[in-house]
C-alpha cells in the first residue's frame, strides 16, 4: 500500500530507507526515522486503538510521550511481547509487528462498544453503588466480568528473553530534555567546563524544534541550530549525550534515575546488548528543560479519530512529512495553533476552518489566514463531531449563539494551550505556585539544586526558552556566561489558552466532552464527583480514575482540576494539584531489575567443601544466602534412608560433616574477656586458655539473639562461632556495644567466617579417624578434655581443633584455612571410610542434637524465648552486674510463670513423627477456637532411638514431665507424653569419651 | 536514595553503604535498679520527630564505624553528621543538648 | 441517606446523574462534641461509624488534616487476610475478616471485597516450620489456612515460577482463601457516607495542633486549625503521625515512623488471579479490578516523614517480582508512592486507653493496618464508648512494652504484615 499521505518535500525524513511494517497484520511501508504514528498516518490510518471503559474507537493525540489512546502491542517473537506501548514513541523497524487493544474480535468492530451505548449507566464511580446484591455475586459473577472488561493489553505469557542493565553516573550538571532550552543549557554549562550529561526521551535532540519550521536560530533555521549544537556538545570530552533516555524520577540530593531504550527501535538488535539500560545520575546540578505539553480542547465528540493536537500535525507535516488529512479543521484557544494551519496549508493541504474561542485573536493572524483562503470562526466552539471510525465533519457554534454549522474534515486539529512539564521539579519535592494570569502552574521555589528552564519555567516563547536554557546551564556551571546567546527570530509564541470546556459546551447531562481520553472521564463525569461531595481534586481524580491511565493525565489534569474548580466556585490552587509522582512515564520492570536475576538475584554463598558435596551427590539447602548439603543420598536412598543412615553410623562409627557455614568472630585485645562477658549472659574471665564454653546471648530485651561456642586461645584473643544465619548481625549487635556503648574497652572485632573451613568429626571413632592427620596436640582425654580448643596442625595445615559437640558424641571441629578446606576434608574424609564414617547433611545434624536436646534458635526459640524459657538458666553468670539483656530478664512478664519452656515429647505410638509447628493442647475435644499451650518446635524420626522424638515449647512446661496431652491434627489428635528434652545418652558419658 | 556523610571517611557515599540504627543519644542503663519507666523509655519509646532527628547510622560497607546525624525527617535533608561519642551540635534547631 | 442500588443507578442514568446527593457533608465544626476522632482514614471513618451504630454515639467529630482517606488507606496494596499466629492477632484480623464479608451490605456501598485468596510461599525449611506453625494455630482457631505443594501453589496461581533452578525456589505455600483485597477509596468513602448520614460531623482541611487538658489531666478537647473544639474523649488514629499527636498530650509513645513504598504496573487483562506474599525473597502483588498489578515495597530503613522513599528499595521488590515472575519483566511501572507507618516494637497494634484520661489511641499497624480496617475500628468504638477496652484489643495495650507480654508477630514468624 503507498503512503498516500506522505507529502513530498515536507518534512526531514525523506529519503530515508524504507521498512515494512504491520498492524493488525495488514501490511504498511514506512521509512526509517518515523514513529509508528507517523508511520500509520502517511497510510491514512487514525483509528488504532479503543478506550478503556467504553471501548470507543480512537485515534492518535499526539506526536509524544504524552499519548493518552494510541496503546499498541508489540510483538517481536513469543518470549518478546510488550503491551501498552505508545505508537507515538515507537520506532517503525523493518518487520515490526503491531496489534491493536482491548477490542474484540477486530478494531474496527468491537463488541465491548456496547458499553458505549450503556454509557449513562456506566456513570463516574458507578460501581460503588451497586453489585451488592446478591452477596456472593460480586465474587462469582460482577468481579470477573468487570476484570475481563478492564485491562488494555495483554501481559506476556512467557519468560522474558531480553536482558537489562544498571549504571550509575555522576555529573556536575545533569541536563533533562534535548530541546532548545536544554541544548542551550548543555552547551553553556558545557563551554564552562563543567561535566554535562543531557538527556532526551526522543530518538534525536531537538524537542518540540520537530514541529518547528519557520523560526531561526543566529539566523539558521531552528532545527538546523539544533543538530549543529547537538554535533558540538558529542565532540566534547565532558558531555555525554543520552537519546532515548526519559528522566523518570527525581529522587532526594539530586539523584535522577533515567532510562535508556536501547533495542526497542532496531531490526535486528544485537543479542548481548541490553534492552534497557537505568541510570541513576547523582548530578551537582540538574537543569530541567522538560517543555511543555499542549492540551487538547474539551468538547463534545472531542475524542473521535482524527480529532489531535494541533502541535502534533504540525509535527508529523514538518518532521515526518505527513499529511493527518486532506481537509483539516482547526479549534484552539491560543496562537500556535494557527501556524499549525498555515504550514499545513502551505503544503497544499486543505484547511476548511480554524474556530478559536477567543472572540479577538490576533488580527494578523486572522488577516494571514483569509488571505490563505481559510474560513476563521473567532468567539465560537465545537459543540459535536460527526464520523463513526473517523471525524467527517465538526459543528461550531458562535458562544452564545444557537445556530450550528457543519463543516466537514476529515482531521480536527485542537490546543487550548500549553502545560509547563513540571513533573521532575515537583517530584523534586519543590513547591509549585499558580500563575493566575496564564493559569499555569509554574516552578517555585525548591529544595534541590535545580533550575528550569524553558517551556518548564514559563517561557512563552522559543528566544525566551533559549535565552532561559543559556542562563541556566552557564549558572549550573558555576561559572559566569561568556557567550553572548544566539539570536532568535519568529517562531510560535504560546502564550495564551483556555481550562476546561468553553462556556455551555461540554457539561450538558448527556454530552460526552472527553478530559481522560483513556480512562474515558468526561466534564461531567468530574462535574457529578463535584456533586457527589469529592471537594478535593484527589478525591476527583480517585472517584472518576480522570488522570489515572497509563498517560497520568499529562494532557487533562488541569482540565479536570478547572472544571472541578470551576463547580465549586473556588480558585484552582484551593482545590489542590494532585501529587506527580515517579515515574513520569511508565518504566519496564526489567529495566528496574536489571542484572538482579536467576543466580544474580542474590549472591550464593558455598563452603569449600561444596563441590565435594555436589560430586557425592549431596541434596542442598538454602540456609539464608548459603547453600548447605542436607544428606548425601547413597543407593536409590530416599531422605528418610539417607538420613537414619548417617544418624546410626555417627553414634556407631563416626560422620564428618562440614560446618563452614557456621559464623566466627575473633575477638581479640587486652579487654576481649571483659567485653563478651557483656555480650554474653555467661562469665568468661575465668576461662581457661585452651578450653571452650557454650555462650548464650541475649537482646537489650532479655529475649535469646544467639549462641555458639566460644574457645580461648589466649589471655587476648577469643574465637567465637554464631548461628549459620546469625553472623552478620551478631557482628554488628557486638561493634554497636564496642563502639558506643563501651568505646574505652580495647578489642578488636574480626569476622574469619570466610577464612576457616570448619570440619566436624563426630562419634566414638572421631579421635581415631583424625589423629594420623594431627600434628603438635595430644588429643587425649586427659589433656583436651570436651570443651578445649588447641592450635596446631592437620594435615600439615596450620589449624585450630576444637573438642566440642553438636551430637553428644565425642567431637572435634577442625578449623584450617578455607583454601585447605577441600583437601583437608578429603583426607579425613578417606581416614574415615576406613573406620565405617561417613558423610552427614544438616538434617542428620538436626536429629542427633535433637536426641540430646540442644536447641537451635530461631527454630526452638522465636524471639521471644528467655534463657530460662530453654533450661539454659546455668548460662547466665550469677555474680554478674551487667550484661546486654539482664535488666530486660527483669520484666515481670519475662519472669512471671506461664511461660513456655522446652520440653520433649514422645508420641505414644513410636512410629508416629509430630509435625513441626503443630500445636499442643490439653483437651483435643474442645471446640474451636481450642486453648493452645505450646508448639512443636522440633520433630523427627530417630534412629538411634528407634521412635520419634520432638522438642516443644509448652506453658508450664517443665512442671509437666509425664503428663499426656495433644496434638491436633486435621485427621485426628496425636497422643503424646511430654518428657524431659533429652532422648539419648541422658547421663552425657559418650562426649567424655 | 540518600547521599550520607561519613565523618570518620571525611565523604559523601551512597546510602547503600551504611546501615540506620535508630535515634541517637538514648543512654542505656546500667545496673539491676533502674527503674520499669526507665527501662522502658530506654528500650521503646522514641521521639520519632516530624522535623529534625538526631539518629545513628553505621558505615557498615566503608569504614564500619557508628556515627550520628542530625536529619529532616519532613525532606530527609542532612543537617550535619558527628562522630559517635561526640555531642550533638549545640546550634541544631531541637537540639536536646 | 438516600440507598445505592442497581435502580438507583439506572433512575440517575435519565437525568444525567444530576441527582445524586452528597456522599458525606462538609460541615463547620462545632464548639464542642462528646468524641473527637482524629484522622478521617478508614480506622477512624470506621470508628465515628461504629459509635453511632453501635453505641448510640453521635455528637461526634472526625477531622482530617487533608482529605479523607487520603493516609495510608488510600496509600496500601489492600491486602486482607487473618492467619496470624497468636490468638490475640489472629481475633482481631478474624474479627476484622468477618466484618470484610458483610462490609459491602452494611455499608451500602461497595467495597469490593474480593476474597480470592492469599498465598504466602515458603522457599525454604525454615520457612516451612513457621508457616505450618501458623496453619496448626489457625486451625485451632477456626481460622482457614492450608498448605500447597509447589505444583499446587502454581495451579493456583499459573504466573508462579516453580522452578528448582530459581535462587530461592518455591518450596510450598500457605493458603488463606478467604484472604483477598478490597478497594481501598471505597472503605474510606463508604464509612464517610455511612457516618455522615448517622450525624457524625467529618471535617477535612483540619489539623490538630494541640490537645488540651484540664486542671485534672484528663482531656478536654483540641486546638485546630479551625479553631478550639471541646471533647471530654478524643480518640487519635493518625498512622503515622501518631508520635507527633500524642507529643500534644506528653504521652511518648513506642513508635518509629517509615517511608513505606508501592507501585502499580499498567493496566493488562486478567493475569494474576490472587495475593502472593512472599517474605523471604521481599515481595507482594496482585492484580486489581482495573488490570494494574499492585506490588507492594518494603520500607526505607531510616524514619522519615517524607511519604517518599529510595529507588533501591522499589528496585529490589522489582528483582523479586521478576524473579518469582519472569514473564513480567516486559510490564511497566506506572506509578510508585510513598506512605508514612508507624511502627511498634513487637509490630503488633496499640488499641487503648492512654495515661491521659479521655485520650484513646489505635495506631502502629505498621504495614498491615488496611486488612484490619473494620475490626480495628469497631472495638476502638468499643474502648472509646465504654471507657474499656473491648475483649479482643484488651492485649493491644501500650503496658505490654513495660512489661514484657509483647505480641511479637514479627519474631515468632518472620513473616511481614
Amino acid at each position: 500500500m503507498a503512503e498516500a499521505f506522505r507529502i513530498r518535500g515536507a518534512g526531514r525524513i525523506e529519503g530515508a530507507r524504507g521498512v515494512r511494517f504491520s498492524f493488525d497484520g495488514q501490511s504498511y511501508r514506512g521509512i526509517e526515522g518515523d514513529t509508528l504514528a507517523s508511520a500509520l498516518l502517511a497510510n491514512g490510518v487514525h483509528l488504532v486503538g479503543r478506550s478503556f471503559k467504553y471501548h470507543r474507537p480512537r485515534g492518535i493525540v499526539s506526536a509524544g510521550a504524552e499519548e493518552p489512546n494510541a496503546l499498541v502491542g508489540i510483538r517481536r517473537d513469543r518470549s518478546r511481547q510488550t503491551p501498552n506501548v505508545r505508537a507515538t514513541v515507537q520506532e517503525v523497524y523493518d518487520g515490526l509487528v503491531a496489534i491493536s487493544q482491548n477490542r474484540w474480535p477486530s478494531l474496527a468492530f468491537d463488541v465491548g462498544a456496547v458499553n458505549d451505548l450503556a454509557s449513562p449507566f456506566f456513570s463516574a464511580g458507578f460501581y460503588y453503588k451497586t453489585f451488592m446484591w446478591p452477596k456472593a455475586a460480586w465474587e462469582r459473577f460482577y468481579e470477573p466480568f468487570i476484570r475481563r472488561a478492564a485491562g488494555l493489553g495483554v501481559a506476556p505469557d512467557r519468560a522474558d528473553a531480553d536482558c537489562y542493565s544498571n549504571r550509575f553516573a555522576h555529573c556536575d550538571v545533569l541536563v533533562v530534555g534535548g530541546g532548545a532550552a536544554g541544548l542551550a543549557a548543555a552547551l553553556a554549562a558545557s563551554d564552562a567546563g563543567a561535566s554535562v550529561i543531557l538527556a532526551d526521551e526522543q530518538a534525536e535532540t531537538g524537542g518540540a524544534l520537530r514541529g518547528e519550521k519557520t523560526a531561526l536560530v543566529d539566523g539558521k533555521s531552528a532545527w538546523e541550530w539544533a543538530k549543529e549544537a547537538t554535533e558540538t556538545l558529542a565532540q566534547r570530552a565532558n558531555v555525554r549525550i543520552l537519546t532515548r533516555t526519559t528522566a523518570f524520577g527525581y529522587y532526594a540530593q539530586n539523584m535522577v534515575a533515567l532510562s535508556e531504550r536501547r533495542t526497542d527501535h532496531l531490526a535486528e538488535p544485537p543479542t548481548d546488548m541490553p534492552r534497557e539500560r537505568l541510570w541513576q545520575v547523582r548530578a551537582a546540578r540538574v537543569v530541567l528543560a522538560t517543555g511543555a505539553i499542549e492540551r487538547p480542547m474539551v468538547f463534545p465528540g472531542n475524542d473521535r479519530p482524527g480529532v489531535m493536537l494541533a502541535s502534533a500535525a504540525r509535527c508529523y507535516l514538518n518532521h515526518y512529512g505527513v499529511a493527518v488529512g486532506r481537509r483539516v479543521g482547526v479549534y484552539t484557544a491560543e496562537d500556535s495553533a494557527w501556524q499549525a494551519a498555515f504550514d499545513l496549508k502551505g503544503a497544499g493541504i486543505d484547511v476548511s476552518a480554524i474556530v478559536d474561542s477567543r472572540p479577538s485573536p490576533p488580527e494578523d493572524f486572522v488577516e494571514r489566514a483569509t488571505a490563505l483562503g481559510i474560513e476563521c470562526l473567532t468567539g465560537h466552539a465545537v459543540t459535536g463531531t460527526s464520523g463513526r471510525l473517523r471525524i467527517s465533519s465538526l459543528k461550531a457554534r458562535r458562544i452564545g449563539g444557537t445556530a450550528i454549522r457543519d463543516i466537514a474534515c476529515d482531521a480536527l486539529l485542537t490546543s487550548s494551550g500549553w502545560t509547563p512539564s513540571v513533573h521532575l521539579f515537583s517530584q523534586s519535592r519543590g513547591k509549585l505556585v499558580f500563575d493566575a494570569d496564564s493559569q499555569r502552574f509554574l516552578p517555585g521555589e525548591g529544595p534541590q539544586d535545580c533550575i528550569s528552564a524553558g517551556a518548564c519555567a514559563g517561557a512563552l516563547s522559543l528566544a525566551e526558552a533559549v535565552e532561559q536554557g543559556f542562563r541556566a546551564g552557564a549558572a549550573a556551571s558555576g561559572k559566569r556566561r561568556r557567550k553572548p546567546v544566539p539570536m532568535v527570530t519568529e517562531g510560535a509564541s504560546w502564550s495564551e489558552g483556555t481550562l476546561g470546556p468553553a462556556e455551555d459546551a461540554g457539561t450538558g447531562a448527556f454530552a460526552k466532552a472527553f478530559v481522560d481520553f483513556q480512562n474515558d472521564v468526561t466534564a461531567k463525569d468530574i462535574a457529578q464527583a463535584v456533586r457527589e461531595g469529592m471537594r478535593s481534586i484527589e478525591h476527583v481524580k480517585r472517584f472518576t480514575t480522570t488522570g489515572m491511565a497509563t498517560d497520568q493525565g499529562k494532557t487533562s489534569n488541569m482540565h479536570g482540576l478547572a472544571i472541578a474548580a470551576g463547580i465549586l466556585r473556588k480558585p484552582i490552587p484551593e482545590v489542590g494539584l494532585t501529587t506527580f509522582r515517579a515515574p513520569y512515564t511508565p518504566v519496564t520492570f526489567g529495566a528496574l531489575a536489571g542484572h538482579a536475576r536467576g543466580a544474580l538475584f542474590e549472591p550464593v554463598r558455598r563452603t569449600p567443601i561444596h563441590d565435594w558435596a555436589k560430586m557425592q551427590g549431596a541434596v542442598f539447602e538454602d540456609v539464608g544466602q548459603w547453600k548447605r548439603a542436607r544428606y548425601f543420598p547413597q543407593d536409590g536412598e530416599d531422605m528418610h534412608g539417607a538420613v537414619a543412615r548417617e544418624c546410626r553410623t555417627v553414634r556407631e562409627s563416626a560422620g564428618v560433616f562440614d560446618a563452614s557455614t557456621l559464623g566466627k568472630i575473633e575477638v581479640t585485645g587486652p579487654d576481649a574477656a571483659a567485653f563478651l562477658e557483656m555480650i554474653y549472659t555467661n562469665p568468661w574471665s575465668k576461662l581457661a586458655v585452651g578450653r571452650c564454653r557454650y555462650g548464650v546471648m541475649l537482646r537489650e530485651d532479655g529475649f535469646i539473639f544467639d549462641d555458639g561456642v566460644v574457645g580461648r586461645l589466649a589471655e587476648d584473643r577469643f574465637h567465637v562461632t554464631t548461628t549459620t544465619g546469625g553472623a552478620p548481625r551478631v557482628l554488628h549487635h557486638m561493634e554497636d556495644y564496642l563502639q558506643t556503648e563501651f568505646p574505652q574497652m580495647r578489642v578488636y572485632l574480626t569476622s574469619t567466617t570466610e577464612q576457616w573451613a570448619v570440619i566436624a568429626v563426630q562419634g566414638p571413632k572421631s579421635r581415631d579417624i583424625i589423629a594420623p592427620l594431627v600434628e603438635g596436640v595430644d588429643l587425649s582425654d586427659a589433656t583436651m578434655p570436651h570443651m578445649s580448643v588447641r592450635e596446631g596442625k592437620v594435615c600439615g595445615v596450620p589449624a585450630r581443633i576444637f573438642r566440642m559437640s553438636f551430637t553428644g558424641e565425642r567431637g572435634f571441629e577442625i578449623n584450617v584455612p578455607a583454601d585447605f578446606g577441600r583437601a583437608v576434608w578429603e583426607e579425613i574424609f578417606a581416614e574415615a571410610q576406613k573406620t565405617g564414617a561417613c558423610a552427614y547433611g544438616t538434617e542428620a545434624m538436626h536429629v542427633l542434637r535433637a536426641e540430646k536436646g540442644y536447641i537451635i534458635v530461631g527454630q526452638d526459640t522465636d524471639g521471644t524465648v528467655t534463657p530460662h524459657d530453654v533450661g539454659l538458666a546455668w548460662a547466665i553468670g550469677k555474680n554478674k552486674t551487667d550484661f546486654v539483656g539482664m535488666r530486660g530478664l527483669m520484666r515481670s512478664d519475662l519472669a512471671a510463670g506461664g511461660r513456655k519452656q522446652l520440653v520433649g515429647l514422645k508420641t505414644i505410638d513410636p512410629r508416629t513423627v509430630l509435625e513441626e509447628g503443630a500445636q499442643i493442647v490439653a483437651d483435643p475435644n474442645e471446640p474451636v477456637p481450642m486453648t493452645m499451650i505450646g508448639h512443636v518446635t522440633s520433630a523427627y524420626w530417630s534412629e538411634n532411638c528407634g521412635r520419634s522424638i520432638a522438642l516443644a515449647l509448652l506453658k508450664d512446661g517443665a512442671s509437666r514431665i509425664g503428663e499426656r496431652l495433644f496434638v491436633p491434627m486435621p485427621d485426628g489428635a496425636v497422643n503424646v507424653e511430654v518428657c524431659r528434652p533429652v532422648f539419648f545418652d541422658e547421663e552425657g558419658g559418650r562426649l567424655h569419651g | 536514595m540518600l547521599l550520607i556523610h561519613c565523618p570518620y571517611c571525611g565523604e559523601a557515599r551512597p546510602e547503600l553503604e551504611f546501615r540506620h540504627a535508630g535515634e541517637a543519644h538514648v543512654a542505656r542503663p546500667v545496673g539491676a535498679d533502674v527503674g520499669d519507666e526507665d527501662f522502658e523509655a530506654f528500650l521503646f519509646l522514641r521521639a520519632n520527630p516530624k522535623g529534625i532527628v538526631f539518629e545513628r547510622w553505621r558505615h557498615i560497607h566503608g569504614c564500619g564505624r557508628f556515627f550520628n546525624a542530625a536529619r529532616d525527617t519532613v525532606s530527609d535533608r542532612f543537617l550535619v553528621t558527628y562522630k559517635a561519642g561526640d555531642k550533638a551540635p549545640a546550634d541544631i534547631e531541637g537540639g536536646r543538648v | 441517606m438516600r440507598r445505592y442500588s442497581v435502580f438507583a443507578i439506572a433512575r440517575e442514568a435519565m437525568r444525567g446523574h444530576r441527582g445524586w446527593p452528597e456522599q458525606w457533608s462538609s460541615p463547620e465544626p462545632k464548639k464542642s462534641y462528646d468524641v473527637i476522632i482524629v484522622g478521617a482514614g478508614g480506622h477512624g471513618l470506621g470508628t465515628a461509624y461504629y459509635l453511632a451504630k453501635e453505641h448510640g454515639i453521635t455528637n461526634v467529630a472526625v477531622l482530617e488534616k487533608g482529605w479523607l482517606g487520603g493516609g495510608n488507606t488510600g496509600r496500601n496494596t489492600t491486602i486482607i487476610r487473618s492467619n496470624y499466629l497468636y490468638d490475640e492477632s489472629a481475633g482481631i484480623y478474624e474479627h476484622a475478616l468477618k466484618l470484610w464479608e458483610g462490609l459491602s451490605q452494611d455499608l451500602n456501598y461497595n467495597v469490593m471485597y474480593s476474597p480470592r485468596g492469599v498465598m504466602m510461599l515458603a522457599h525454604n525449611v525454615h520457612d516451612v516450620q513457621v508457616f505450618k506453625r501458623h496453619i496448626h494455630a489457625n486451625r485451632l482457631n477456626g481460622i482457614d489456612n492450608e498448605w500447597l505443594t509447589p505444583e499446587e501453589a502454581k495451579a493456583y496461581c499459573p504466573p508462579l515460577n516453580i522452578s528448582r533452578a530459581a535462587r530461592y525456589p518455591v518450596v510450598g505455600a500457605a493458603l488463606q482463601r478467604r484472604g483477598g483485597t478490597a478497594r481501598h477509596d471505597a472503605v474510606a468513602w463508604g464509612y464517610a457516607r455511612a457516618a455522615s448520614a448517622r450525624g457524625i460531623d467529618i471535617i477535612q482541611n483540619c489539623e490538630v495542633t494541640g490537645i488540651l487538658r484540664g486542671a485534672d489531666g484528663a482531656v478536654t478537647g483540641v486546638e485546630t486549625s479551625r479553631g478550639t473544639i471541646h471533647a471530654k474523649k478524643v480518640g487519635v488514629v493518625a498512622a503515622g503521625h501518631t508520635s507527633v499527636l500524642m507529643q500534644m498530650a506528653g504521652v511518648r509513645m513506642p513508635l518509629e515512623s517509615y517511608p513505606l513504598q508501592a507501585l502499580v504496573s499498567e493496566p493488562v487483562k486478567p493475569v494474576f488471579p490472587c495475593v502472593v506474599m512472599s517474605n523471604t525473597v521481599h515481595a507482594y502483588i496482585s492484580q486489581s479490578d482495573k488490570g494494574e498489578l499492585v506490588i507492594g515495597a518494603g520500607t526505607d530503613q531510616y524514619t522519615s516523614y517524607s511519604q517518599t522513599g529510595g529507588l533501591h528499595v522499589i528496585q529490589h521488590t522489582l528483582d523479586a517480582i521478576c524473579e518469582m515472575f519472569p514473564m513480567f519483566t516486559r510490564m511497566k511501572m506506572l506509578r510508585s508512592w510513598g506512605g508514612i507507618v508507624d511502627v511498634t516494637p513487637d509490630r503488633s497494634p496499640i488499641l487503648a486507653r492512654t495515661p491521659v484520661p479521655g485520650l484513646y489511641v489505635n495506631c502502629g499497624w505498621g504495614t498491615g493496618g488496611f486488612k484490619a480496617t473494620p475490626g480495628s475500628a469497631h472495638v476502638f468504638a468499643h474502648t472509646i464508648a465504654r471507657d474499656e477496652p473491648h475483649p479482643i484489643n484488651a492485649p493491644f495495650t501500650l503496658e505490654r512494652f513495660r512489661s514484657g507480654r509483647l505480641i511479637d508477630e514479627a519474631a515468632a514468624a518472620a513473616v511481614a504484615h
